[in-house]
């Protein structure tokens, strides 16, 4: 019973993330950006826009100017969130590649990074006026998901421990559409059912951030607007009335 | 009637960035003079608050979304992370958390929620969606009046959130119910009727121009020339109208016309687009935007030109680098060698680097000068072919005019400088408390450097910079007139073939010379 629910609740999970990743991104793929906007300086070649992108996704550089605590905070959240992510891979592959068996310590490391991650970013949120004044309940709900799935992870490793072995046949059961039975210890359960809920809202929150950093047109565009015309087509149609005018 | 120094609270406070107290609504009562039929319909708005205002609004704001990458991405992205708390500089000066930019973003995030996201739908009180209400309406109103548009924030975004785009969206979803700004919407429609936004019509401008043309005489001994509508120059200089009228800004122009003279190039200036500034951006009024930007491809064309100059002005740069193109272009009627448009800093600094402009820098040494970029210029274009030159061009140009040169804090120039506190279509009486408060940061980085090194004076290459400071700085112990255009100090310092200045230099160096020749 508990493996045929939480098999339909990963699969609409999955559904419900790429399909809805998919639609926003289709969404905002279809607004053009009518006018070059990029934040100046700014690359002023498509190569350097891709460094520019890289700069942000990797290192987080606007943040890195803005405010180091939030710049900590954060980048140690997602750099450990990554790594997690990654060692987690070890449960859909048979055979584990070789580079996800050598993270497996650090991933495991990371899981605690991450916490630490978390506490820092919420206890901003919580303590500093400014960031409480901006924050609304989801923002605090966001962080409590994500401290409960990364708390009851490490709980499964160091205190509670699950039957790996069933789990992951479960998943690899899963992706080859077979139903292999998931144990029931109530932490597992908790840890997915947060995941799967994790999923789902990803695509329809501020969890986007990610994805839409990629379409920013502050941060995408080149810098050149003297030297290539940029028109939309809702403005070259405007163009076109004026001259039939 | 309030001295402007009465807004501004000594606490002893020096540092520019220095965070204030969150303020909840302190600056509520702060908006702008609401537009009037007059004001509105040249411009394509309804004349006063449509009756089904608020459905119009949200079928305004859905057209946006379609329309603009940016708002549906800044509307879905934020974190609330915090970075942008303290980077706005009305927030700074004024404590009140809607002008932190997140907060300013969040008045119409939360409406967005509300009508076009599920779960704002659904659970409003959870994500902090809510209706569009009349109190929203005014919310708007005021803090939507209450940006810029300098970008600040969106330099320290980790996603690039640009509230300057949220705010014009917001401007043009009350313009598209009748809810406009008197100021912005009023001078549009003068650049329409008259070509400028002071109104002055072209008697007007050609007897500044002789006066000027006489001073420049009286003080050179050459016939410098101020051409208006001369068909068949070669670059059309399109200035803003500030040039023609105000101080500082008309030494400025005196300042484009001598290097001018010196390159050896005809020009002239438009009647009928004698206006570089371009307030349909501050509206957010791609159409408005577009119509005051014909006027200039038409002037282009109808006078013959080859080369399109900007004056000093920092949105209208914004507009011209930026958007001239895609508003008014192509171009191909113009001469392909050289950048279209180009800026007058860009013009002279391409003669100094050739070294074919001479100066006197000592004629400069009353001043002891800061230079402060203006945000539109630093923010939102470029000068030259590298990133940045938009901060070297302007700082060369008065390093070779100027002995005596200091920047300010770092983390208060180039990318990261502070608004003047007027820009964005703020320069108006009705909010001037606002624009002192908005000054407060820069003023104080002025301060710092006048402590430190004793700056006296402070150069920009913006219209709405100049004028706002002729403001903003006696309400911080400084002169009126402690603002400078940047080609100001060109005019001052720069020695034209056959001028008196020359002459007088020129002899003076053959005595020293004839004097060491003796000694010898």
């Amino acid at each position: 019973m508990v493996t045929l629910l939480y098999a339909v609740l990963f699969a609409v999970a999955t559904i419900v993330l790429f399909g809805g990743l998919a639609h926003k991104i289709w969404v905002y793929a279809s607004a053009p950006a009518p006018l070059k906007i990029p934040t100046t300086p700014a690359p002023v070649t498509r190569m350097g826009v891709v460094f520019r992108l890289a700069r942000e996704i990797v290192l987080f550089e606007s943040l890195f100017k803005a405010n180091k605590w939030i710049w900590i905070f954060g980048w140690l959240f997602h750099a450990a969130l990554l790594l997690v992510l990654l060692r987690h891979l070890r449960y859909f592959i048979e055979p584990v590649w070789s580079w996800v068996v050598l993270i497996q310590p650090f991933g495991i490391l990371a899981g605690f990074a991450m916490l630490a991650g978390l506490g820092g970013l919420w206890a901003r949120r919580l303590l500093v006026p400014r960031i409480r004044y901006i924050s609304a309940p989801s923002d605090h709900l966001m962080l409590a998901l994500l401290v409960a799935i990364g708390a009851s992870g490490l709980i499964m490793k160091y205190a509670i421990r699950t039957d790996i072995v069933a789990v992951k046949a479960f998943f690899l059961g899963l992706v080859r559409f077979e139903l292999s039975p998931l144990p029931t210890d109530p932490v597992l359960l908790i840890h997915l059912g947060l995941v799967a809920l994790l999923m789902m809202i990803f695509p329809f929150s501020k969890l986007i951030h990610g994805p839409a950093l990629l379409f920013s047109p502050t941060r995408n565009q080149v810098d050149n607007p003297r030297e290539v015309r940029h028109v939309a087509p809702w403005a070259a149609q405007l163009a076109a009335r004026t001259k039939a005018e | 009637m309030a001295k402007v120094s009465d807004f501004i609270v000594d606490d002893g406070e020096t540092d520019p960035l220095a965070i204030p107290q969150l303020a909840c609504g302190a600056m509520a009562h702060s908006k702008p003079f609401v537009a009037k039929d007059k004001h509105q319909a040249p411009l394509g708005f309804p004349g006063e608050l449509v009756e089904n205002w608020q459905e119009q609004a949200i079928v305004k704001m859905g057209e946006l979304l379609t329309k603009y990458r940016s708002l549906q991405v800044y509307m879905d992205c934020c974190v609330k992370c915090g970075a942008c708390t303290d980077k706005c500089h009305y927030f700074l000066g004024t404590g009140d958390p809607n002008n932190m930019p997140v907060g300013r973003q969040d008045l119409m995030r939360k409406v967005y929620r509300r009508y076009f996201t599920t779960a704002g739908k659904y659970v409003p009180w959870l994500v902090g969606a809510e209706d569009l209400t009349e109190e929203v309406l005014d919310e708007w109103y005021s803090y939507y009046h209450q940006c810029s548009q300098c970008r600040r924030c969106s330099v320290y975004c980790p996603f690039g959130i640009d509230t300057a785009e949220v705010s014009m969206a917001a401007r043009e979803i009350m313009d598209s119910v009748g809810k406009g700004q008197k100021y912005a919407n009023e001078i549009i429609g003068k650049v329409f009727t008259i070509g400028n936004n002071l109104g002055l019509p072209t008697k007007a401008i050609r007897s500044t121009l002789d006066d000027l043309e006489e001073e420049m005489q009286e003080d050179t001994g050459l016939d410098i020339k101020m051409p208006l509508d001369e068909e068949g120059a070669e670059i059309l200089l399109v200035t803003p109208s500030a040039d023609l009228f105000a101080e500082p800004h008309i030494d400025g122009l005196m300042g484009y016309a001598k290097v001018f003279h010196e390159a050896g190039v005809t020009w002239t200036l438009s009647s009928y687009a004698s206006e570089a500034a371009n307030f349909g951006v501050f509206i957010g009024s791609y159409e408005n935007m577009r119509e005051v930007s014909l006027r200039i491809r038409k002037a282009a064309e109808d006078l013959g030109v080859r080369r399109i100059v900007f004056g000093e002005c920092g949105h209208a740069w914004r507009v011209a680098y930026s958007f001239l193109n895609t508003l008014a272009g192509p171009f191909d009627f113009l001469d392909q060698r050289y950048p279209i448009p180009q800026h007058i800093c860009e013009f002279t600094n391409d003669l100094i680097e050739k070294g074919q402009l001479r100066f006197d820098k000592s004629r400069n040494d009353k001043y002891r000068l800061t230079y402060h970029d203006s945000c539109n210029v630093a923010r939102a274009s470029r000068m030259g072919d590298k990133p940045g030159g938009q901060f070297e061009i302007p700082r060369a140009i008065l390093r070779a005019a100027c002995n005596h040169f200091y920047e300010m804090a770092p983390d208060t120039i180039k990318e990261a400088t502070l608004c003047c506190g007027g820009g964005g279509g703020l320069l108006t009486d009705d909010l001037t408390e606002l624009r002192i408060k908005g000054a407060q940061p820069r003023m104080r980085a002025m301060q710092e450097v006048a402590r430190e090194h004793g700056v006296t004076h402070l150069a920009a290459i913006c219209a709405i910079c100049k004028a706002q400071f002729t403001k903003a700085l006696p309400a911080f112990g400084f002169k009126m007139d402690a603002i400078l255009s940047v080609h100001q100090m060109v005019s001052n310092a720069i020695v034209l073939d056959g001028s008196i200045q020359a002459r007088a230099l020129d002899g003076e160096k053959a005595r020293v010379t004839a004097q060491q020749d003796r000694e010898k």
